[in-house]
């Protein structure tokens, strides 16, 4: 992607290709997935003390009740969107080959989204009856 | 990735310890770093004594004594000796800053006075930093004041509240310290601008006069330039002239959320 070299001028080195006209939207979603963080991992820690030591079919009736299974299903989709966007931004800083970055950016979707599916699934399966 | 080692022939070797001065009472060693393209060595840090009796307080001071009266290879850059040029910018004791406005005395912590050229530079001789590419990431985000509306007969006016708001950002030098200070920058300093940079374009940004700070903001708005600022605060800490560029790049992040939300 980068040209090195050394006959081009410093000013068109640094200009590049140009401004992306994004990241704002990143940087913005950080943030409000940080904040719905701040409750909702609070919940999260709630429901999980509420359920230490519990029984099976106890928990079920815990994490069946709808506002319960809504909260946590909104956990996850917080969690594993600033998960994403976290990562994202460590392997833009660290990762500087071209092709090694774009397949850890893809492959952090791809793990980002599995998780969330599986989540996702777990809470729902409960919350329908187990 | 990110390099976290120096290549093989970057590594600093031990140098060689200069004698003592004689007839000095007061001494304080320094240790600075060495470097020149005219041979194939390696970097070294020379040891030097520096007769504190016979020198001014400041780390220039010592910096000219050495190269007076010990070792006149010693290069450095410096001008004004007071702060307001930004050449004699280089880590001391493992802090940035100038040369001419740190005391000797505030950098002693080991027992003597470090001295590195401004950290992750590529290095011309001794302590001097090439800053090709700080000064064209300066010039990128086009530090002048641009308007559409003809000129007025007089000067473009501004109330008083409007140029408070330069205050803490026209201040700036360009010495580097900020810049070469940041890790993100370190690691990116390809694509990401840097401290220094980025205040300088929010100086632009906020003085009412200017006209085009839309296109000033397009300039800006990408995850390298702009958002590898992680708000490390260095550049903050570093700053020679007690400026802030840390706030001015979460003002602009706060201008690019602002005309969108």
């Amino acid at each position: 992607m980068h040209s090195n070299s050394s006959m081009r001028t410093p000013l068109g080195r640094v200009r590049g290709l140009g401004s992306a006209k994004s990241g704002t939207g990143h940087f913005w979603l950080q943030r409000v997935t940080a904040v719905a963080n701040l409750v909702l991992t609070l919940v999260f820690l709630g429901v999980a003390i509420a359920l230490v030591g519990k029984p099976y079919p106890a928990a079920l009736a815990i994490l069946s009740h709808p506002l319960v299974a809504i909260l946590m299903l909104l956990f996850v989709v917080s969690g594993c969107v600033h998960m994403r966007l976290g990562m994202q931004v460590i392997i833009e800083d660290y990762i500087h080959g071209e092709g090694l970055k774009i397949a850890a950016v893809m492959a952090n979707t791809f793990f980002a989204i599995a998780i969330g599916a599986a989540c996702a699934f777990a809470v729902l399966k409960l919350s329908f009856g187990g | 990735m990110a390099e976290f080692n120096l290549p093989q022939n970057s590594r600093l070797v031990a140098g060689k310890t200069w004698p003592k001065p004689a007839g000095a009472s007061k001494l304080t060693e320094f240790k600075v770093y060495r470097w020149s393209p005219d041979d194939t060595e390696n970097p070294r840090t020379d040891t030097y004594f520096v007769d504190r009796e016979d020198c001014g307080p400041m780390v220039l001071d010592a910096l000219i004594w050495i190269k007076s009266k010990i070792d006149p290879t010693l290069t450095f850059r410096r001008s004004c000796r007071e702060g307001i040029c930004g050449s004699c910018a280089m880590n001391m004791d493992g802090k940035n800053g100038l040369a001419c406005t740190t005391g000797i005395d505030e950098c002693g912590s080991k027992g003597k006075v470090a001295i590195y050229p401004l950290p992750h530079m590529p290095v011309i001789k001794d302590l001097v930093p090439d800053l090709t590419q700080f000064y064209a990431q300066h010039a990128s985000i086009e530090p002048w004041l641009k308007t559409t509306t003809p000129a007025p007969e007089k000067e473009w006016a501004q109330g008083k509240e409007d140029r408070e708001k330069l205050d803490g950002l026209y201040e700036c030098i360009l010495c580097a310290c900020c810049t070469t200070s940041c890790p993100s920058y370190w690691w990116n300093g390809d694509r990401y601008l840097g401290p220094a940079a980025l205040l300088q374009a929010y100086r632009w940004l906020i003085d009412s006069r200017d006209e085009a700070t839309g296109d000033r903001l397009d300039n800006l708005e990408d995850p390298f330039r702009l958002y590898r600022c992680h708000t490390i605060m260095n550049c903050a800490n570093a700053c020679p002239k007690g400026l802030n560029p840390a706030k001015a790049i979460a003002e602009v992040k706060k201008m690019m959320v602002t005309r969108q939300v």
